[in-house]
């Protein structure tokens, strides 16, 4: 038994719940004689993934959908042997080159070379080119950037590039300017509301609306996360009824409960504890840019304009810094130590007016 | 036995057919931009002078060693491979090396390819007996991307070569080339493209591509957000067609991965953070990209009417403190909030 999110996902390009329009464009521009690289851009739990593989369906068939895990090797130049797994059907390869950590560079230009190089043997029926492609493309390190960009020129004639991202601010212009850019907008809550309905009715449950509402405006237009959180609730609790508990992910509870901790008390002892919590999360994979906005959305509740706008500025900041650095540790912790410094003084002076 | 040899026949029988439409497969067609490339040095749109220069080269005269600077899309490229073509014809490839910053350029290639080719010496005749000009070409593009230490191994070679080989570099900014190759080069500077002169221009190709894009309306959009960069333009336009089957305004918007104006003005009017929260929080979940965004809004603060001197100095600088985090990988969520806080400050107190 598979999940929901992997049972009900669109296996074709008319299928799909959301942006029709643009999966129509997409239907004829496999079409046409020419398919040029795309770079899908969009946030988390938009589809991204789901539309690229009914767009390999849509040029191959449904060959495209046999897949197969590989490890592949490969040697840096400084000799260090490094391995990396990819998912391949006989027509396409997806890796996430980003997995190698700054070695990315060497992953593109061997395995795009592989690829390339490797003609279909009798083209007469199918596609002349290979598609490989690359996840999480704007954490690519910028050497890897500039490599795919001499990559791309060069083996177009047998292999497309797919890249994926979540934003194109860290995609270099060069690549953008290459590629036929496709942006996925996160979708809405209502049709969050109407997969879940659709989803449901297939499973043959039956769902309140405001229950699917109420999941909708839970999942922060993430629509995998909705999915999950609705076949959470069905174990949690069925039939359902429309005043149900929406389990929420327990990282975003912890950070809420940090967040009051740091509100209620600020004392080097405090940061003390608030350190071993935010060790906690680290070491439970929460990536430490999602705990910065996390506790910035939260610590600023209850803080006048004035200081939100000096709390947004240090976050700003800090967070910055974070990138540069190799500690998220310190960062976050900086960053709740100037907090709370900036929280007393403002607590003080409002006593201190009081009296 | 039967079965094998009758499938072996059958898939003689086969051959023919598959090696017939594999004959009969149209290539895949080019992009517009290499489609529409120059052909002749006197396509080249605007540029006065250096087509002047080069002109006089074809015409007989000696070619200095070139250094072309300019902001992309101006045709430098162009210019030079449409010079190459015309002094050479179907000899380009023998007499020209051209390397850009894709192909590998350290010291190394320096020292190995390009000198070993620049040694190479050539006749002034072409095979078939006709004249042509006696002096090979090596054309650096994006030079500026080349290390300081390649650009040293290049100056005495293109002195000591000089008989027999011409260098042509291409950049974007002069001033990352080391003054010793400057001062060996005569340089010229491409001006950025006259908007007329761009439209003129696009016009042409999309007559020629059969492509309808109404009155004059949609390409002054695009001239717009493309703002005097030919080859963005021509890929912007050729993009919409494919996408949309048509090209309209706001199809140039959407494949350009610009900002729509509304939103920005959105973001500069904001009062409040709740406000600003769900205006951060739209923005990146319909995937629109922070970085634009900055680049757009920079634009309209400095001509903003309704902004004082003040405010306009707080809210750039910040851009151009938030332009650089993000940059260097800050997350878009944080810049956008701490730029947002900005612009309700100065909002705020005129």
């Amino acid at each position: 038994m598979s999940l929901w999110v992997d049972k009900h996902r669109p296996k074709d390009l008319m299928k799909l719940d959301f942006h029709k329009d643009q999966a129509l464009r997409l239907k004829n521009l496999v079409q046409q004689s020419d398919f040029p690289h795309l770079l899908v851009y969009g946030p988390s739990g938009a589809g991204k993934k789901t539309r690229i593989m009914c767009l390999l369906r849509e040029l191959y068939g449904s060959g495209a959908e046999r897949l197969r895990q590989e490890t592949m090797h490969f040697t840096t130049p400084s000799n260090k042997k490094i391995e990396i797994m990819t998912v391949s059907s006989n027509y396409h390869i997806e890796v996430n080159p980003t997995d190698v950590g700054i070695h990315d560079r060497v992953v593109i230009m061997d395995l795009v070379k592989n690829v390339a190089q490797t003609h279909q043997i009798d083209s007469s029926g199918q596609r002349e080119f290979k598609v490989v492609i690359l996840n999480e493309v704007d954490d690519l390190t910028k050497d890897a950037q500039h490599a795919l960009r001499r990559t791309m020129e060069k083996y177009v004639a047998t292999c497309r590039l797919i890249l994926i991202a979540n934003s194109i601010s860290r995609v270099i212009p060069a690549i953008r300017s290459r590629c036929l850019t496709i942006r996925v907008p996160a979708p809405t809550e209502n049709e969050i509301a109407t997969v879940l309905h659709t989803v449901c009715k297939k499973e043959g449950l039956s769902l309140p609306s405001e229950l699917a509402m109420r999941i909708a405006k839970c999942a922060d237009r993430n629509l995998r996360r909705a999915l999950l959180m609705c076949e959470a609730c069905k174990v949690q609790k069925y039939p359902f009824t429309s005043d149900q508990k929406v389990p929420e992910p327990d990282w975003q509870q912890f950070i809420r409960e940090i967040a009051s901790m740091i509100l209620t008390e600020q004392s080097p002892k405090k940061l003390g504890e608030v350190r071993q919590k935010l060790y906690e999360l680290i070491i439970h994979g929460i990536p430490p840019d999602m705990i910065f906005s996390g506790l910035l959305c939260e610590l600023v509740r209850n803080c006048d304009m004035s200081m939100k706008c000096q709390v947004a500025n240090h976050a700003a900041e800090y967070e910055h810094r974070m990138r540069l650095g190799n500690k998220p540790i310190f960062h976050l912790e900086a960053f709740v130590a100037k907090f709370m410094a900036i929280y007393k003084k403002f607590v003080e002076e409002s006593l201190g007016d009081a009296f | 036995m039967q079965a094998f040899l009758k499938t072996g026949k059958l898939s003689v029988t086969d051959k023919p057919s598959t090696s017939g439409t594999k004959t009969t497969k149209k290539k895949p067609p080019a992009p517009w931009v290499e489609k529409y490339r120059p052909k002749t040095i006197d396509d080249i749109v605007d540029q006065g002078e250096v087509v002047q220069v080069l002109r006089e080269c074809l015409s007989g005269g000696d070619l200095p060693h070139l250094l072309f600077y300019g902001p992309p899309g101006t045709g430098k490229t162009s210019a030079i491979l449409a010079a190459a073509r015309q002094l050479f014809g179907d000899i380009t490839r023998d007499r020209v090396l051209e390397l850009n910053a894709s192909d590998e350029r350290g010291i190394q290639v320096i020292r190995d390819k390009v000198k070993s080719f620049a040694q190479l010496t050539v006749s002034n005749t072409r095979p078939d007996g006709r004249p042509c000009p006696p002096y090979k070409l090596v054309i650096l593009d994006e030079a500026d991307s080349m290390t300081t230490a390649a650009q040293a191994a290049l100056r005495r070679t293109m002195e000591r070569e000089t008989r027999t080989t011409r260098f042509c570099l291409i950049c974007n900014y002069v001033s990352r080339i080391i003054p010793p190759i400057t001062s060996r080069c005569s340089k010229f500077r491409f001006k950025p493209l006259a908007k007329e002169n761009v439209i003129k221009r696009l016009q042409e190709v999309c007559v020629a591509e059969g492509v309808d894009v109404g009155d004059g309306e949609v390409l002054h959009q695009a001239v717009h957000t493309c703002d005097g960069d030919l080859r963005r333009a021509l890929t912007a336009l050729q993009c919409c067609q494919r996408l949309l089957g048509k090209v309209t305004a706001d199809g140039l918007i959407e494949v350009t991965g610009l900002v729509p104006e509304k939103l920005v003005d959105e973001y500069l009017k904001v009062k409040n953070y709740n406000e600003l929260e769900q205006f951060v929080a739209k923005f990146l979940m319909d995937a629109y990209s922070a970085s634009q965004l900055l680049e757009q809004l920079s634009a309209t603060v400095v001509n903003a009417g309704h902004l004082t001197n003040k405010q306009k100095c707080d809210i750039s600088e910040k851009v151009a403190v938030c332009s650089h985090r993000l940059l260097d990988g800050g997350s878009e969520f944080m810049q956008l909030t701490d730029l947002g806080c900005t612009i309700i400050m100065a909002n705020n107190n005129p």
